[in-house]
């Protein structure tokens, strides 16, 4: 290979290639050349207030953003193609890991597809789906939350943001308890779930939520009327309904333009049909009214956790078709969360042919008929579309995640072009992209 | 999913070619023969030789995707059909044959492909996004899928497309040959499919004509070849676990 950039040159080692810029010497003259006052900025990769690794390039008048890229694809590790050589049921621990603020709905999301291509979306218990509800209500909340505590650290309020790290880490600890871990959980996995709720969640869920429901109200009070955190959100990063379709934008975005859609009521999964919540909107197109939809969000989601609480009734968490749910029953040991003392005396000492069952189906995994599914959820941050493409193997042959963070990230040219450089920050937390999810 | 669409995917409605009676897990297709995507040899993802000592080396299955639907397509209150009636009538409108815009039409669990010959997919999706009885203002984005034994048509481009006037959700397919990887881009009738495109130009190499920039998206700017295409290694190296090599994800046995 030689290019004008790279020359080659013979030394002992091999062949070593100097890689130099070609045209930097042209890049520099025009410069020079143009308005004194036109800045390019580089903000990120590796800068706290672009939410992990988002590099934004502003090109700057003085203090007036006149045009606004994104670079993304730090953060890219190959989901999409690692699902590929993994069976289906696998699958869950690389989803969980795209947007890592909404593990459950990645997770929902990716099962819902694979149930749709098995055939089976109406066979999953009731209290399955319950929980499902109830994890993703609880993990709308730590995202939102998550959202609002950084988002309020970049605009210098740092008490809002121990606030939101405060509450989160609750419900982070009911995570713990139910899924044994904090994030990553791969816990809903196609079929239901991967165990059923731990003794005394209910109770602990019951304590989270009135713990919850008397620290809401502190960001309604810090925040909502506040003259300065107001004069930082109005009318900064707006964008209109009209916007918001080109562009794709839907969750609080959309919301914020006044169009009250939401997967959950206009399309519902899960049994969200049978929920009674709200769909907050505002009609002010900017950050401070996706700022209230959140905090409305949250007192909706406690809405609904409560209501799920209310109907869990015991019963299996998994599909009865035995070709498909995970055989092993998981229980806590001494040496940690294992296959369940009486499943094994059972595969090891009674049934031989639970034994080839369980060793066929934890091996190989089930097979999904041939065929393409396209499950989408209503994610903190918007749509959450999933197309899985299968080839009747026991694995993947496809899985695309339409991630809501990468779709709304698009907008942040149209947000932040003509406005102040600090704008530009205050316009992209009120995006709330997660680069895990924007990257895959 | 509705009775109706379960009763089509039932066994009784199989279809008799015999490349279905050699494969257990072939599908039923509704309406018409399915599409033959591709043969599988042996077992364990071996090539019938080394390793595989199960004696099902020589075992020769045809993979093929749920066929063309005909009518009624069903849906929800026939909802389907509606859609395919509204569009058939709008392109006819506009003076554009149906039959030479939708190659074919599939129903399959609950869901409606409509598949796009790609010269017409920018005045198709046009029309359904402006056709006040259709109005698929959503566009949420584009999936690549790379189909290595579908000759002549292995690159697809698929398009979910979404109404919120009317609560409805289809599926477009586009395919191209890996010769000639050229799809129209629709980032005029769409433009939130700006970042969609270069993410499957990206990683399969579609190259979406008219698209404002075409340039790598995820990878780097100067990555050679296209990661997420099937005869893209996923790479990876063997890890020892207590004294046993630990094949990487690509090189383990697959029971496919």
């Amino acid at each position: 290979m030689t290019t004008p950039h790279a020359t080659p040159r013979a030394t002992t080692e091999g062949t070593v290639y100097t890689v130099t810029g070609g045209d930097w010497d042209e890049v520099v003259e025009t410069a020079a050349k143009s308005d004194d006052e036109r800045i390019i900025v580089n903000m990120g990769p590796q800068h706290p207030s672009t939410h992990g690794v988002l590099r934004l390039i502003l090109e700057i008048e003085g203090e007036t953003v006149t045009e606004a890229r994104c670079g993304i694809g730090y953060l890219h590790t190959g989901i999409e193609k690692n699902l590929e050589f993994r069976n289906w049921t696998q699958g869950t621990t690389f989803v969980t890991r795209m947007d890592y603020l909404t593990s459950f709905f990645n997770e929902t999301a990716y099962c819902r597809a694979v149930e749709t291509l098995l055939g089976i979306e109406d066979d999953i218990p009731d209290r399955a789906n319950i929980i499902r509800v109830l994890l993703m209500e609880l993990n709308r909340l730590s995202s939102h939350l998550v959202c609002i505590a950084t988002g309020g650290m970049e605009l210098g309020a740092t008490t809002i943001m121990i606030y939101g790290f405060r509450d989160r880490e609750l419900i982070l600890d009911a995570y713990e308890l139910i899924t044994g871990l904090r994030m990553n959980h791969a816990y809903i996995r196609p079929g239901g779930l991967a165990q059923d709720l731990p003794p005394g969640a209910v109770d602990h869920l019951r304590e989270l939520l009135k713990t919850l429901r008397k620290n809401l109200p502190e960001y309604d009070k810090l925040a909502t009327g506040n003259p300065i955190f107001k004069a930082r959100m109005q009318d900064v990063g707006y964008l209109d309904l009209a916007g918001c379709m080109a562009l794709g934008a839907t969750g609080p975005i959309l919301r914020s333009a006044g169009l009250p859609h939401d997967l959950r009521k206009t399309d519902p999964y899960c049994g969200y049909e049978t929920y009674d919540f709200d769909i907050p909107t505002a009609e002010t197109c900017d950050a401070y009214g996706r700022f209230l939809i959140r905090l409305e969000e949250m007192r909706q989601s406690l809405r609904i956790v409560e209501q799920c609480l209310d109907r869990l009734e015991p019963g299996p968490v998994m599909v009865g078709d035995k070709k498909i749910a995970w055989p092993a029953q998981l229980a806590l040991g001494p040496d940690g969360l294992g296959n369940s003392l009486d499943h094994i005396k059972n595969i090891m000492g009674t049934s031989m042919e639970a034994l080839i069952h369980h060793f066929k189906l934890v091996t190989e995994g089930f097979r999904v008929p041939p065929g393409q599914a396209y499950a989408a959820v209503e994610s903190p941050k918007g749509e959450l579309g999933v197309h899985v493409v299968s080839d009747g193997g026991t694995r993947p042959y496809r899985v695309h995640f339409r991630d809501p963070s990468f779709t709304n990230l698009q907008s942040m040219a149209a947000m932040c072009e003509g406005g102040q450089v600090a704008d530009v920050i205050v316009a992209v937390a009120s995006i709330d992209p997660v680069m895990g999810g924007v990257d895959r | 999913m509705s009775d109706e669409q379960r009763s089509g995917s039932s066994p009784d409605d199989q279809h008799d070619q015999p490349a279905d009676e050699a494969g257990s897990s072939v599908p039923s297709a509704r309406g018409q023969a399915a599409e033959v995507i591709g043969v599988r040899k042996g077992m364990f993802g071996t090539d019938s030789g080394g390793g595989d000592t199960s004696g099902y080396g020589g075992l020769i299955r045809t993979v093929s995707l749920p066929g063309a639907a005909s009518r009624p397509y069903g849906g929800r209150d026939g909802v389907f059909d509606e859609i395919a009636d509204e569009l058939e009538g709008a392109l006819e409108e506009q003076g554009l044959l149906p039959a030479d815009a939708i190659e074919k039409t599939v129903v399959d669990r609950g869901e409606i492909t409509f598949h796009i010959a790609r010269e017409h997919l920018v005045q198709v999706a046009r029309t359904l996004r402006d056709d006040p009885a259709l109005r698929f203002e959503l566009c949420t984005g584009v999936s690549g899928v790379h189909f290595l034994g579908d000759k002549g048509r292995e690159l697809h481009a698929v398009y979910h497309l979404r109404s919120l006037t009317h609560g409805r959700l289809i599926r477009l397919e586009v395919s191209a040959p890996d010769s000639d990887p050229h799809v129209p881009s629709l980032v005029e009738v769409y433009p939130t499919n700006d970042w969609h495109e270069r993410e499957t130009y990206d990683f399969f190499g579609l190259i979406f004509d008219g698209h404002p920039a075409l340039t790598r998206i995820m990878m780097p700017d100067d990555w050679q070849g296209f990661p997420q295409r099937k005869d893209y290694p996923l790479g990876g190296i063997a890890v020892e676990y207590k004294g046993a090599q630990i094949p990487s994800p690509d090189q383990r046995r697959s029971y496919s």
